[in-house]
């Protein structure tokens, strides 16, 4: 690790902070819950679980509209938010993702619609609409699984293409933290809402997410050098490591707890809450490494040295 | 011109790498690529720059700040500053140059709590200028007042040696109009664009004050107004080098600190201006931002300092963003089909 001394001016940062506020940060968590829980509706539309579907889809419609929400309120001119659908630009994976979630969000409302086919007359129009929405249904709902993937781990690549120093070095991680982070949300909705008999799914979907999220968080935390130190310290390290921790407990209270519906219920809350706290605690850690100019200016000072030591790179 | 240059088709993308960023952007008969110059050993710290961006461009005031540290009271490019004059004192000779991890060039540290206090402004005027203490040896640093000096400009006396125990540092810092610009590349509403001067712009009838060209930007120029909502940088004075007139900065500038013309004929006459300056001794003279081959193409706005760039607060090593893009959407392809895989996998591998 370089030494902590630097040059800077008067230090002050030389970044700018992101001007991006909570709800940026609440938004990785919702749109991740989106995308794991069309994944579980997906699962259990094709393997026959009624009530594994109908959980996903409710919970995917209801994280998707609260992503919108928050979207739209981060802007600084939320009238305008419109004017994202102007273009499409690869380069700009805020871009990117607006068209992710302009295909995705109207597939998983539809799925989530269908659901309400029981509950209409079985006569007259709305008759008509009880026999047509299963099946709008499920075109939506493997439409919604289909884009989830992305939707789960765009948002890794939101924060890395930035010049914020923790979060771009991580770039070759982050993804795998946001995906293991909203497998685990998805299955933290199935076993919350879905009887323990039905759960097999949610509890495996909940042990391969957190795997790969814990993986990822470590050499998120570990392999950056200077730059891991933003994850490891301060309120980020708190959430990090809040969230590591409810999501071990949320899935040994899965695995263990497979027979009870209330300790798989409270698993399941447990994971929820570790999705919501990693989340944040990766946005503080980039905050907090473009606050410091030690993060601006130490490692790219190494970067020139180790240039000048191999002159033909 | 008799040829209207011809607006570009598609929305700019610069993340090719492009001599001409103009033709890059899909210009036609684009005029040459303008830019400053900004040579750091002539500016005497007027800030008459300030004032005149300020007034052509109707930029808001950002308050009365004073921010205790040195006579440098604007504090940072924000969304209310478009040129900000760095100001520099330090108790060192003339032509030292400041071990670039090492040492502190801008005096001992002071109580982080003064540190905060002498940082606040008092109107919002978008991200405020700070000083944001991390670590308090790291960053809480201010300046020890050194009297009013008598020295002389550099380069005169044919050595550095001698002339004074202390200087002053002064530079007149703008957006860099980067060749590969980070903020354009990410601006998702095409807000941002290329102009056919090769020069990087808002248009504040499109940007809806998403911030990520915010955080995207290696230099930390660009800026969200509080109240306005949307961003504000340097346009290098679009209106009026659209006219055939030099921009606000440099047409006040008293010293020619501030250069605008073509940037070919600036970095020609860039080269032989550090070299007179290394030949009469001033040894830490050295061009900024002047590299085609740097981490962001070179920049549109590029300067000769004089000592290492972060004791200017600017990065020593800048890197577009962008350029890692195709790594980071296969990674995050990967993670994708983890994803996929993992649900496949959680509902085939059992049966309950
Ligand atoms: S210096 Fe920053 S704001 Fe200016 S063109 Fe480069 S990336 Fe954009
Ligand atoms: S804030 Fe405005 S200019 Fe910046 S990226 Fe967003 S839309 Fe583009």
């Amino acid at each position: 690790m370089p030494p902590a001394e630097f040059t800077s001016y008067y230090g002050r940062p030389i970044l700018k902070p992101p001007v991006w506020t909570w709800e940026i940060a609440a938004y990785l968590f919702t749109g991740g819950l989106a995308a794991g829980s069309s994944l579980l509706a997906a699962g259990g539309q094709l393997t026959g679980r009624a009530e594994v579907r109908r959980a996903g889809r409710l919970a995917a419609l209801a994280a998707v509209t609260a992503s919108a929400g928050l979207l739209v309120k981060d802007l600084g001119r939320p009238d305008r938010f419109h004017h994202m659908l102007r273009v499409a630009k690869p380069t700009s994976p805020m871009s990117v993702g607006t068209w992710i979630l302009t295909g995705y969000g109207p597939a998983a409302g539809l799925a989530a619609v269908a659901e309400v086919a029981p509950l209409l007359p079985t006569r007259g129009p709305l008759g008509l609409a009880r026999r047509a929405l299963p099946s709008v249904g499920r075109v939506a709902g493997l439409a919604a699984a289909v884009t989830a993937p992305a939707l789960g781990t765009y948002t890794a690549v939101l924060l890395a293409d930035t010049a914020v120093p923790s979060w771009h070095e991580a770039y070759a991680d982050l993804p795998f933290v946001f995906a293991g982070s909203a497998l685990a949300s998805g299955a933290g909705v199935g076993l919350l809402a879905v009887p323990p008999a039905q759960a097999g799914p949610a509890r495996r979907l909940a042990v391969a997410g957190a795997g790969l999220e814990l993986f990822g968080a470590h050499r998120v935390e570990n392999r950056l050098g200077l730059l891991g130190e933003p994850y490891r310290t301060g309120r980020p390290g708190r959430l990090l490591r809040a969230g590591r921790a409810l999501t071990v407990a949320g899935v040994a209270g899965a695995v263990l707890g497979r027979r009870s519906r209330l300790v798989s219920a409270v698993s399941g809350a447990a994971l929820l809450a570790a999705s919501v706290a990693t989340r944040f605690g990766v946005f503080h850690a980039g905050v907090a490494s473009a606050r410091d100019p030690k993060y601006t200016v130490l490692p790219q000072r190494a970067r020139l040295d180790r240039r000048a030591a191999e002159p033909d790179r | 011109m008799a040829d209207p240059p011809h607006r570009p088709t598609a929305p700019a993308q610069s993340s090719l790498p492009a001599a001409d960023p103009a033709a890059g952007a899909g210009w036609v008969d684009a005029p040459p690529r303008m830019g400053f110059f900004t040579d750091t050993s002539v500016c005497i710290g007027c800030k008459a720059c300030e004032v005149a961006c300020k007034e052509w461009n109707g930029v808001p005031t950002s308050g009365l700040d004073l921010l205790g540290m040195s006579y440098d009271n604007t504090g940072a490019l924000t969304a209310n500053s478009w040129r900000h004059v760095a100001f520099v004192e330090q108790p060192r000779p003339a032509g030292h140059g400041t071990a670039p991890v090492a040492g502190n060039p801008t005096g001992g540290p002071a109580g982080p709590a003064s540190v905060a206090r002498s940082a606040d402004t008092v109107t919002p005027t978008g991200t405020e200028p700070e000083v944001l203490p991390g670590e308090p040896p790291a960053a809480a640093r201010t300046t020890e007042f050194l009297g009013m000096p008598a020295a002389g400009p550099p380069g005169r006396t044919g050595s550095a040696e001698g002339r004074s125990d202390f200087r002053w540092l002064m530079m007149s810092d703008v957006c860099k109009h980067c060749t590969r610009a980070g903020c354009l590349d990410v601006c998702p509403t095409g807000a941002l664009f290329r102009t056919e001067f090769g020069t990087v712009v808002v248009q504040e009838d499109i940007c809806n004050g998403c911030g990520y060209c915010v955080s995207a930007c290696p230099y930390g120029v660009i800026d969200r107004r509080v109240d306005d909502g949307r961003v504000w940088k340097c346009t290098l004075c679009y209106d009026r080098i659209g006219a055939g007139l030099t921009p606000a900065c440099a047409q006040a500038c008293p010293t020619e600190s501030i250069q605008y013309g073509p940037l070919d004929e600036l970095r020609e006459r860039a080269a032989v201006r550090v070299a007179t300056l290394r030949e009469r001794g001033e040894t830490q003279a050295r061009l900024y931002g002047h590299d085609p081959d740097d981490g962001v193409g070179g920049d549109g706005a590029f300067f000769l300092l004089l000592d290492e760039p972060e004791v200017y607060g600017l990065p020593p090593d800048p890197q577009v963003t962008t350029r890692d893009l195709p790594a980071m959407w296969r990674r995050a392809g990967l993670a994708a089909l983890a994803m996929t895989a993992a649900a496949v996998g959680a509902f085939l591998g059992g049966r309950r």
